[in-house]
């Protein structure tokens, strides 16, 4: 049978010419797609044994560092990516009873909670910037000795060392609730005196010629615990991580919306939508590993 | 032409795929949410040693409504089933390796070298 004569069969618009039938074409992208998503497993997973054996070396660190978090917040982008991931699975019911319209609208649902999740991950985020927690070294104060970042930075202080025994400020009130800790002021975005709100906060602050903030890296602030920085990087690489699947699912999301808003997704084809959604519950399944581990326990 | 789809829903006008009634993802759907305010309220109380465990194995609970509902793994072909827990095998091979030579050093290491933060965390969790 040549090509031609393959063609000429009663053959679906959408159906490829190297498969067989849509079942064929729909079930060997459906196995890309887990490959795809096992993949992902093991990019975070190098990451979960780092929060392992960190954990497993700062213990107290990590129980230290969660009281930062807001639970609140945590648990309210947990079940919006929950809610997201429902309307998802409901999207491709739809599709695959060629309901359009509905189609439509729970994508759009699911887009709107992948945006609502990550405007709460911006204000966590800058919440955690402006009480001085930063991602790395590189954003904290050079100390005047240090030549390079890299020569003696940081270098570990022991606790108490150099410091007053007492309790450090950070401490005073007890655990950190974050809304009720921050200042008025603190509202304000981009332009506002962050030396200042840091100065409130009872953090060591210092201008730059382009009056950036800089903070004393923990491991140098006396009125900080040494290593608390550890807690913070983890999360913001796993958080961080996490964050750009869920962007990248932005872009995904809006572009089923375009597709189904054409009519491209019927019920004897609908894998983009089945697809991205696997995509779209991966992200979710991750989160709902991460949710507790950083903001619970 | 054969349909390649071994004992699939071959005859029916859906051959392609396995459509999961809009009633069972709800269920599934408040079912998680339920999981995550119980997770929640677990976390307030203190076990110990078992707070990790306790919130992980919760979390492993939703993952498995995650996965076998939502991602229609249930329904699914196994092999792709087949995929995923050896991902997920391999990563549990990772950390078990990492955290035996962790644990190894356990018994010398002053948990944390901040024994502030002990001291402020034993008040403040008593």
């Amino acid at each position: 049978m040549t090509a031609t004569e393959t063609h000429a069969h009663d053959h679906p618009d959408f159906l490829q010419h190297h498969w067989d039938t849509p079942v064929q074409q729909f079930e060997a992208g459906k196995m890309g797609m887990w490959l795809f998503l096992a993949t992902e497993v093991l990019l975070f997973g190098g990451l979960f044994v780092a929060y392992a054996v960190w954990r497993g070396n700062h213990p107290d660190m990590f129980r230290f560092g969660s009281r930062y978090l807001n639970t609140t917040m945590g648990a309210i982008n947990t079940a919006v990516l929950i809610a997201s991931s429902l309307t998802m699975a409901a999207a491709v019911t739809m599709a695959q009873r060629n309901k359009r319209g509905a189609l439509i609208i729970l994508l759009s649902l699911t887009l709107a909670g992948a945006i609502t999740f990550l405007v709460i991950k911006y204000f966590e985020y800058t919440h955690k910037f402006r009480e001085g927690w930063y991602p790395g070294v590189m954003l904290y104060e050079r100390p005047a000795h240090a030549e390079s970042w890299i020569d003696d930075y940081p270098t570990p202080r022991l606790a108490g060392e150099g410091s007053s025994p007492v309790v450090p400020a950070a401490f005073a009130g007890g655990p950190v609730a974050e809304p009720t800790t921050v200042p008025p002021p603190a509202v304000a975005p981009a332009g506002v005196d962050a030396a200042a709100l840091a100065e409130m906060d009872g953090i060591a602050a210092d201008h730059d010629e382009h009056g950036r903030t800089h903070l004393l890296h923990p491991a140098q602030d006396p009125d900080r615990p040494a290593n608390a920085h550890m807690f913070f990087n983890i999360y913001f690489m796993m958080t961080g991580l996490h964050g750009i699947h869920v962007t990248a699912g932005v872009f995904m999301l809006s572009w089923l919306i375009w597709g189904a808003a054409r009519g491209r997704f019927t019920s004897a084809y609908f894998t983009p939508v089945d697809l991205g959604g696997l995509y779209w519950h991966i992200v979710d399944l991750i989160w709902i590993f991460l949710f507790p581990l950083f903001y619970l326990i | 032409m054969t349909d390649g789809t071994d004992g699939h829903k071959t005859g029916e006008q859906h051959a392609v795929g396995h459509i999961v009634p809009i009633s069972l993802l709800v269920v599934t759907g408040a079912g998680l949410l339920v999981l995550t305010a119980v997770t929640v309220l677990v976390a307030s109380f203190d076990f110990g040693a078992a707070n990790i465990w306790i919130a992980l194995g919760i979390a492993a609970v939703k993952g498995s409504l995650v996965v076998l509902f939502f991602m229609h793994l249930l329904w699914d072909r196994p092999f792709n089933g087949v995929i995923f827990v050896t991902s997920l095998a391999f990563v549990a091979l990772f950390i078990s390796f990492a955290m035996t030579d962790t644990f190894e050093y356990a018994p010398d290491m002053d948990t944390g070298d901040a024994p502030l933060v002990r001291q402020k965390l034993a008040e403040l969790e008593p």
